[in-house]
């Protein structure tokens, strides 16, 4: 640290010095260059030395052990807990003097040293888990550790708190930091619906990137746009993406000098999952897929060598994909076959990969049956769908889902597709799910709903408000007969158009959950959640 | 011959009438409201019985059955030119006996002994003539005729007694009684409406920029979200293409789940319908529309059958009120409502 060494000079030479590196470092990241770590700690400083020039000035020592306690948190904890420790103080370009500022370069270093400590021996504790529990080191926080019944301190997801302007503030400073665009919201939100995010499709958040993006590795960017534009959609195809970008990434990631692979990746992954999340809202199976990295990045030994490093990872990747999706699925398919029997009459809703996959393998093992697909406005997923039975040579019919009361005398099973099962039992799925689920229980025709254990999630929901995601609006209009009635629709003030795209289907509609572990009834998911806890 | 030209510009509307009402497929949303078809429909059956030659009150009852028989046959799904056909039917009948001098009254207590000792002898066969007949049922078929230009009037007055403010109110599809219902109610109170969009052919998309036009909030919905926001619905409020005899509908489709989204909820259903949808026969066959450009596979669609019914049936247990432009009432009583418009003998044409 050549600049630290360097600046043990007068406090007035220092200061100036300072106001000039921080010009540059403003300059480049207006440019849009990756900030190098050092550059990025400066800033911080600034800031922070802004927020205490404006309070009285405190003591040094107070400020270190705050600066300490504000640097501890654990990689496996999201970053966005650091903005609400830094100060919220726009960095001017005149940095201004203070006598504190001649202790700060001394400070980093054995700053960062304490800094490092405190991480690895967080880390460690939580890698032995129950058994050193009370024993970590005074100054930071307590873990939440997952086997324990210990009240989980659950931070609320941004995507749910767009009404909050606190919370829409903290965020916009957090991708600013991570120099990731931020993206607007669109058109006249339905008044239930004002937490929620509503994007358009016109404006997606690459618009604003520069090219070449140096900040974003390329793939993270390709797969965000095709997020945003609904060219990958489907929970597995989504996680199935990202995890291949990640091994992408992990392939091109080369470790910066005195850094370690298992923290700096891990903070390398955030400002890619914020702009994921910018992009389109997480789905709970993408966010178990990067829990999972974020956990095997964190346990490589820091003696492991770079490439044994990479190597290893990406195996961790492809293992992933493998057991939880591809071998699950035929587990899946093997147990649902079972209920499949000759002469039935099956409706299926909108295009499941696991349950297209299903009827094809039970079309392949001779079993006599004819689908009947259900397809709603204004995704029209079902067309997908219909092409791929009809591929396979299986006998289909097509209807919209206003046609449900109309076909349902015929079917004998309905089987559905989750993007998410909740932890009270409800399953989220496809807008329009619980309808099916609904209707079919009225004609008392089973429904079987189709899901992998990865898409298992601890989150408990009872309406299809609270947590939800908000398409584009515009999608809705249409034009019959020559006339588009809604065309105009932003021009009327008291006109709202809602594209919901989830909703969850209560526990009692659904009759049995086939899952790679079993069949289980819906109301064994947290079961299930806890016995995958306790082996991992 | 004056009689003679009478008749065929006679005959001449008719074929007209029915030409119209072939041409009215019954998918697109119907070109015409269903009152404007009962509207000529009466008026058209005015004109018979002003025009066609006729002795006694049996001859013309047998002409109006006859038309009446071609004009269903046109178009089935148009239930409303049936039961104008019969409300005629019972004008005649009531007209015929009240010149014969018998106790209307008696006549209409179908009491229990009369029920079951009535063996079809006795009514006589309208064979009596009378003088006055033509002119008291023309008169009688004006009233009629006035009775059905107020029926949506009627109905929007009621809706004060049924709206609050705040509510969240339903609705699907298009329908002229509903949007005049909420239109109305919309002058003094301020309330929040959905519309289901009823797809194939998206009716509701009319019907939201039409009610967001009277400063009304209005959100438009998928089909498929019905369920989703039905847990924040407070009242569901639809308009029907026809009113079975057990207190059933025949509505558009979609409507059965909607109905059944709002039992589970446990969220009152109330059906706007004007008397003149209530229909005694109904027929069996569904009644489908051509899919236009939904489905555009064309590679495969030789291989796959598609299916767009346009009505649906919702069980009377589902429906909590009927509001039409006699009062409200519960779907019990309909059958009641029933044996006041129609006479036993006409339910079969």
């Amino acid at each position: 640290m050549a600049d630290s060494d360097g600046r043990q000079v007068d406090s007035i030479n220092h200061s100036t010095e300072e106001g000039v590196k921080l010009q540059e470092i403003v300059q480049a990241k207006c440019e849009g260059k990756e900030l190098t770590r050092e550059e990025k700690q400066r800033l911080r400083k600034e800031k922070k030395q802004h927020k205490k020039n404006k309070k009285d000035d405190r003591g040094p020592p107070e400020k270190e052990k705050e600066k300490e306690k504000a640097s501890v948190p654990a990689p496996s904890k999201p970053a966005t807990q650091s903005p609400a420790h830094k100060a919220p103080v726009p960095v001017n370009a005149s940095a201004s003097e203070s006598p504190v500022a001649a202790e700060k370069p001394a400070k980093s270093k054995a700053e960062q040293r304490a800094e490092r400590r405190a991480r690895q021996d967080t880390e460690r504790a939580s890698k032995q888990g129950k058994k050193e529990g009370g024993q970590l080191s005074a100054s930071s926080k307590p873990k939440a550790t997952p086997n324990e019944l210990q009240p989980v301190v659950k931070r609320l997801p941004e995507h749910i708190q767009v009404d909050d302007p606190a919370a829409l503030k903290k965020l916009a400073k957090k991708l600013e930091r991570q120099q990731v665009p931020l993206r607007s919201d669109y058109g006249y939100k339905v008044s239930l619906f004002s937490h929620l995010h509503q994007y358009s499709r016109k404006n997606p958040p690459t618009q604003q990137i520069s090219i070449p993006a140096t900040v974003i590795h390329p793939s993270i960017v390709r797969l965000g746009l095709q997020y945003s534009q609904g060219i990958i959609a489907g929970s597995n195809a989504r996680s199935v993406a990202l995890l291949h970008a990640f091994k992408q990434v992990i392939r091109d990631y080369s470790t910066p000098p005195n850094e370690e692979l298992s923290r700096d990746l891990v903070n390398k992954l955030s400002p890619y999952i914020s702009f994921l999340s910018q992009c389109r809202p997480l789905s709970a199976s993408m966010g178990n897929a990067i829990k999972y990295i974020k956990k095997e990045i964190s346990n490589i030994p820091s003696q492991c060598k770079e490439e044994e490093a990479k190597r290893r990872l990406q195996e961790c990747i492809d293992s992933y994909i493998n057991e939880k999706i591809i071998l699950a699925s035929e587990a899946i398919s093997k147990y649902a076959i079972e209920k499949i029997s000759d002469g039935d009459v099956i409706l299926v809703y909108g295009c499941s990969s696991l349950v297209n996959h299903i009827l094809c393998e039970a079309f392949e093992k001779q079993r006599k049956f004819r689908v009947i697909v259900v397809d709603s406005r204004p995704r029209l997923e079902g067309k997908e769908a219909l092409r791929r039975l009809v591929k396979k040579g299986i006998r289909c019919t097509y209807v919209l889902i206003s046609a449900l009361s109309y076909i349902l005398p015929e079917v004998s099973k309905v089987f559905l597709g989750a993007h998410a099962l909740l932890a009270n039992g409800y399953v989220m799925s496809r807008v329009g799910t619980s309808q099916i689920a609904l209707v079919a229980k009225a004609f008392n025709v089973p429904v079987l709903v189709c899901c992998e254990t990865y898409k298992f999630c601890e989150r408990v929901q009872t309406d299809s408000f609270v947590s939800n995601e908000l398409d584009d609006p515009d999608d809705l209009i249409v034009t019959r007969n020559g006339k588009t009635h809604l065309e105009n629709w932003q021009t009327v003030k008291s006109l709202g158009l809602l594209n919901l795209v989830y909703d969850v289907t209560p526990p009692d509609f659904v009759d049995l959950v086939i899952t790679d572990l079993g069949m289980i009834p819906c109301t064994s998911v947290p079961v299930v959640l806890r016995v995958k806890n306790v082996d991992q | 011959m004056p009689g003679a030209d009478k008749e065929t510009d006679l005959s001449e509307r008719i074929e007209s009438f029915l030409s119209e009402l072939k041409r009215c497929g019954s998918g697109a949303g119907s070109l015409r409201g269903s009152a404007e078809t009962a509207r000529e429909t009466t008026a058209l059956l005015r004109r018979i019985t002003a025009q066609a030659r006729w002795s006694n009150a049996g001859d013309l009852m047998e002409i109006i059955r006859k038309e009446g028989r071609r004009m269903t046959a046109a178009q089935p799904s148009v239930t409303t030119v049936g039961n104008m056909v019969r409300r005629v039917l019972k004008i005649i009948r009531e007209e015929y006996a009240r010149s014969r001098g018998s106790t209307e009254e008696a006549d209409q207590q179908e009491s229990l002994h009369k029920l079951l000792t009535s063996g079809g002898s006795s009514e006589d066969n309208f064979r009596q003539h009378f003088a006055h007949l033509k002119a008291n049922v023309i008169e009688a078929i004006n009233e009629l005729l006035t009775e059905l230009e107020g029926t949506t009037d009627n109905i929007s007055m009621q809706a004060l007694e049924h709206i609050h403010s705040n509510e969240v109110i339903m609705t699907i599809g298009r329908s002229r009684t509903v949007e005049a219902f909420l239109k109305d109610a919309a002058r003094k109170r301020k309330f929040h409406v959905m519309v289901a969009e009823c797809a194939p052919f998206c009716q509701g998309h009319e019907m939201a920029t039409s009610l967001s036009k009277e400063d009304i909030e209005t959100t438009v919905i998928p089909d498929a979200a019905i369920f989703a926001v039905m847990s924040r619905v407070n009242k569901v409020i639809i308009g029907t293409q026809t009113v079975l005899a057990n207190g059933g509908l025949r509505a558009v489709n979609g409507t059965h789940t909607l109905a059944l989204a709002a039992k589970h909820h446990s969220t009152p259903l109330i059906v706007c319908a004007p008397m003149f949808k209530l229909s005694p026969q109904v027929s069996d066959t569904p009644v489908q529309s051509h899919l236009h450009d939904l489905v555009k596979l064309t590679s495969i669609l030789s291989k796959v059958n598609a299916h767009c019914p346009v009505f649906d049936y919702v069980p009377p247990e589902l429906i909590t009120l009927f509001i039409s432009n006699i009062g409200g009432n519960a779907p019990s009583y309909i059958y009641r409502l029933m044996s006041e418009l129609y006479h036993p003998e006409d339910h079969e044409l």
